[in-house]
């Protein structure tokens, strides 16, 4: 009997510790793990390395563990929007590794394949090239990056099932697969949760072998970074 | 001289029917609103969505719906969702026909800066390392001088470099430009600007070749 389910994100995340390597899903605020970073702020976990392709803003998302100095790196793509975080790095409080976000992405999916490192040519010529293996295919230079090595991925979707099976929502999708696959403990927080057989295989994005825990999260905010209508004639 | 929206109507001009193409944040976004008439061009989004849609009704807001830039978006008719190694995928390997960029600093072989002002500025480089990288074919859409009055199309760039020798064409407010082997081609003047103006503004090495068309947007 497979008993991945808990009861909610305090639960979920009882096993994260002091100095952890946790990757967090999402772009910008769109598809984060919202209860889970409510329950990490709450249990007041220090020393963080954190994966993810934003920071948050300084009141939602990550920034809510920035404000309470959780974190102590951040491995990300894009950092903007977040005074608080410019001002922690600024001040040398928070170390950070600006990292292109192709290659954020493909490390998570190496680590989910089992493979050690991956060839890109991002970066190649730039100062994320220094230290960094170069090596020539085809006439093409390439940086050679490695997979990651994280102790927890939390990862947002839209449906799952008991069974770990996540089903992600327009761009909600994002790096959340990839994470998903990517933490030697993986937690998925979904909006709606079903008994296996509900949901159909053939849709499903995140097979549910990933994922070690799961639970139904409870009201989600969903912020919007930037607002943008048109206007009806 | 143009401004921002003329920028972006010129570049639309050198959209082509069929063309897959991931527009940048700022001016590059505007491009999306000037697509010629009787051409189909497909957006690509860097955070998962292939066919954006333009920005949705207030009361259609999805806030599971956004572009690289954080704003809602739509869809449109046969669109598509994927994770983000899919999306760089199809950008590393070659599928994307056009990428069009803003950029802080282009230099006269190609070079781009436009992630870092050490320092100042430490936002990072989102997904526009992995696009220069790759990308076939990049127009830059630039300011062609900073607030101070200087150049921005450069001998060589004095910002931490996104990617190197990689820019084809840079539309700026001043003109378009192609990368050649000697440098800066002028190939059309912005409306009542004058060639000697231009080479005014360009630090790095300007190729004239003839006479220089005013640009027709």
């Amino acid at each position: 009997m497979f008993k991945k389910v808990v009861s909610n994100a305090d639960e979920a995340i009882k096993d994260i510790h002091d100095g952890a390597v946790i990757m967090l899903g999402g772009f910008g605020l769109c598809g984060i793990p919202e209860n889970c970073i409510t329950a990490l702020v709450k249990k007041g976990v220090k020393n963080l390395t954190c994966i993810s392709n934003n920071a948050g803003v300084d009141e939602f998302g990550i920034g809510l563990m920035l404000k309470t100095r959780q974190v102590k790196k951040m491995i990300s793509s894009y950092v903007g929007e977040n005074a608080e975080f410019e001002r922690q790095l600024l001040s040398g409080e928070l170390e950070v590794e600006l990292i292109p976000q192709g290659t954020l992405a493909t490390r998570c999916m190496a680590t989910g394949y089992g493979m050690p490192a991956i060839f890109t040519p991002a970066g190649v010529g730039t100062e994320v090239a220094n230290g960094k293996e170069e090596r020539d295919f085809a006439g093409k230079k390439y940086l050679m990056e490695y997979a990651f090595n994280s102790d927890f991925a939390i990862v947002k979707a839209w449906k799952g099932d008991t069974h770990g099976n996540l089903i992600f929502k327009a761009t909600a999708r994002n790096l959340n697969p990839l994470m998903a696959m990517a933490g030697k403990i993986t937690i998925a927080e979904v909006e709606e949760l079903y008994e296996p057989g509900e949901l159909d295989p053939d849709q499903i994005h995140t097979p549910g072998i990933y994922v070690n825990k799961i639970f139904q999260g409870v009201d989600y905010e969903k912020r919007i970074e930037q607002i943008t209508t048109r206007l009806k004639n | 001289m143009l401004d921002k929206f003329g920028i972006a109507k010129r570049i639309a001009k050198e959209l082509k029917d069929g063309y897959y193409v991931n527009l940048g944040i700022g001016i590059p976004t505007l491009v999306a609103n000037y697509v010629p008439e009787g051409i189909e061009v497909i957006l690509q989004s860097e955070n998962g969505l292939l066919g954006i849609g333009p920005f949705p009704y207030a009361d259609e807001v999805d806030p599971d719906l956004i572009n690289a830039g954080k704003q809602t978006v739509t869809t449109t008719k046969g669109s598509s969702f994927f994770d983000s190694a899919t999306s760089f995928g199809m950008i590393r390997s070659g599928r994307v026909d056009l990428t069009v960029l803003g950029a802080m600093e282009v230099a006269e072989n190609g070079d781009i800066a436009n992630w870092k002002i050490p320092g100042k500025m430490v936002k990072g480089m989102g997904g526009a390392m992995d696009l220069v990288a790759s990308a076939k074919n990049i127009i830059v859409a630039m300011q062609h001088v900073n607030k101070a009055g200087e150049s921005k199309l450069l001998k060589r760039c004095s910002l931490p470099i996104t990617g190197l020798g990689c820019v084809k064409k840079i539309v700026t407010e001043l003109g378009v430009f192609d990368i050649v082997a000697e440098g800066f081609q002028l190939i059309e003047r912005a409306p009542g600007i004058s060639v000697d103006y231009i080479k005014e503004k360009t630090e790095g090495n300007l190729l004239v070749i003839g006479e220089i068309p005013e640009m027709v947007i």
